[in-house]
């Protein structure tokens, strides 16, 4: 049954309508999987019984004949979703027994739609980095190798575990959180399609906040109709969320193959960075060149704000994060270490809570906000995110319809190779991505190649606000270019 | 602008965060590099630009102030480190 795990969601919806498989075989077939690939520290948490009783219930709908959308499709769910009576520790100490009381809008979205849980994936600490090298947990160990070699990669963070889970064919699809990137720096390391959305198209509740006016929810899939088949599901309006918009979802799945002709391609100039490595910029142009015959009109266009994007994150992020993570007091959940007052205790807690880098991130985000400091950081962080939002404005009311760029400055690299002495060089790897996120728009990172050592590589298409549509039928015709590419199994 | 050591000592106090003797040069290091890196945003004239509150303009959602939920207290409970008789325990804070 091997060859189960490696069907699209299309494909498998297909086979479980026609009864080719039941939605019982094909999620036996991925936690065999999962059994076997341990190796890559993907998952954090199995679930094995709750995926046997969920596909049992699908099932009986499929023989009943009330299907939902996404019936018996195993679905792999990032630790940053609170998932009831289900294990959800957000890749931190702090929170390693946690048992949430309650379901996230998103995850409750899926199982609504008859979506079947395989176990949580692993994330970097409170999806804190660009690697996974930050979890609890351990490091995630990508299922993708360079040629001729064993050393180990990262698959990219914060959502390695479900990107690896997608890559490996541990499970059909994944969610994803993505603040700076977490989505598609992670699905471009891996060769897996990921997509963040426009900012309030998911819910956002029950979600372990990082930032919350940069947190957004996506799916990772192995095709780009996979993740319009995705997305439709885990969007949609939540009262519970004041961020999540009142606004209809579409049938996203129905962008798949519509004509792109006559669309604006904007390659934005100050993507192009000094000592990028040739084998982007080449990949880059491919990616232009392959719109342009699919009938898009590719123009060069000036986001002149660019550079200071990364800069600004990392003062409004921490910032956010600061006043997030304050929740985690040893008072009402989580882990308690005993002090010799209340004000000890808390210290202690979040001491031995809390890995480097997220102790980091807290304490640069309660400088910023600190008194005195508050204006000359944070705010005028806040009014060069306004100026970053304009630069894409200005081009959408040029016409533009989407940006090319590349997802990211460089293929994975390996485990710990990467911001041992400097955590900036780390940051770096969001460069691209980041601006997306601090103008709220959204962004899907399709593979587009491999570079000279075997590894995948992706180009990052950037939409106007809910327009994914356009991003799904822009990924789509990348897709049919550039064919998909599969990790060799080691595991 | 960079942190000296008693500023480190100084924001781990405001975040709530012990951070020992020896830990501090270290993270004092790596504060002044991120400070490094976003002193960029300096460069940037922002003279008369409105900081962003809203990445996606709406009008904020309200609902009648009426009680929705509550009567779950064995749940809110069921994760805390210490309680008791449905209170959450904490280090004695008043002598």
């Amino acid at each position: 049954m091997a060859e189960l795990t490696s069907l699209t969601i299309s494909d498998a919806r297909d086979g479980l309508k026609k009864k080719s498989f039941s939605a019982a075989e094909l999620a036996d077939a991925h936690l065999a999987a999962m059994e076997k690939a341990r190796a890559l520290n993907a998952y954090v948490l199995e679930t094995p019984e709750r995926a046997h009783a969920m596909a049992k219930a699908s099932d009986a709908r499929i023989a009943a004949g009330k299907a939902g959308p996404l019936e018996g499709i195993p679905i792999a769910v990032k630790d940053m979703f609170c998932t009831e009576g289900v294990r959800s520790t957000a890749g931190s100490r702090i929170l390693k027994n946690f048992i949430p009381a309650y379901e996230s809008t998103v995850t409750a979205n899926l199982w609504r739609d008859g979506a079947v849980m395989l176990g949580k994936t692993n994330n970097d600490e409170f999806a804190m980095g660009s690697s996974n090298e930050t979890s609890h947990f351990g490091p995630v160990i990508s299922p993708w190798r360079r040629k001729g070699a064993n050393t180990p990669l990262v698959p990219g963070g914060s959502s390695g575990g479900s990107a690896a889970a997608v890559a490996a064919n541990l499970a059909l699809g994944a969610t994803g959180t993505d603040t700076g990137g977490s989505i598609r720096q992670p699905a471009a390391f891996t060769g897996t399609v990921g997509m963040k959305p426009t900012y309030g198209r998911c819910s956002r509740w029950g979600i372990v906040a990082f930032a919350s006016s940069l947190d957004q929810a996506g799916p990772f899939t192995r095709t780009v109709r996979d993740a319009a088949i995705l997305l439709r599901a885990m969007s949609g309006h939540d009262p519970k969320d004041t961020t999540s918009v009142d606004r209809a979802v579409p049938n996203y799945e129905a962008a798949i193959g519509k004509s792109i002709k006559g669309m604006k391609i904007g390659i934005p100039k100050e993507y192009r960075l000094d000592g990028m490595p040739a084998e982007i910029e080449t990949l880059w142009r491919r990616g232009a060149d392959w719109l342009k015959a699919a009938g898009a009109e590719i123009i060069d266009v000036s986001l002149p704000h660019t550079k200071y994007a990364l800069p600004a994150y990392y003062i409004v992020a921490p910032a956010e994060a600061s006043s997030n993570l304050a929740r985690y007091d040893g008072v009402r959940y989580g882990l308690r270490v005993a002090g010799r007052d209340i004000t000890d205790m808390y210290q202690k807690t979040r001491a031995e809570g809390f890995g480097p880098e997220v102790r980091r991130r807290v304490m640069i985000g309660t400088y910023v906000l600190s008194a005195g400091y508050y204006d000359a950081y944070y705010l005028r962080a806040q009014k060069v995110r306004t100026l970053i939002k304009k630069d894409f404005e200005d081009c959408f009311n040029a016409g533009v319809h989407a940006m090319l760029t590349p997802a990211t400055p460089s293929a994975a690299f390996g485990v710990g190779e990467k911001g041992q002495a400097d955590p900036v060089e780390m940051y770096l790897n969001d460069v691209f991505t980041v601006t997306v996120n601090m103008a709220g728009l959204p962004g899907i990172s399709v593979p587009a190649g491999l570079d000279g050592q075997g590894l995948p590589l992706g180009l990052q298409l950037i939409g106007r606000p809910f327009d994914e549509e356009m991003l799904f039928s822009l990924g789509e015709a990348i897709e049919q270019a550039a064919g998909r590419f599969i990790p060799q199994k080691w595991w | 602008m960079s942190v000296d050591a008693d500023t480190v000592r100084r924001i781990a106090h405001l975040a709530r965060i012990a951070v020992a003797d020896d830990e501090v040069e270290h993270l004092r290091g790596e504060i002044n590099a991120i400070l490094a890196f976003v002193e960029q945003l300096s460069e940037v004239n922002v003279e008369g630009v409105e900081p962003m509150t809203s990445v996606m303009p709406m009008t904020m959602k309200k609902r009648a102030d009426a009680v929705t939920d509550g009567g779950n207290a064995d749940a809110v409970l069921r994760n805390a480190p210490a309680t008791q008789d449905h209170f959450f325990l904490v280090p004695k804070v008043v002598e």
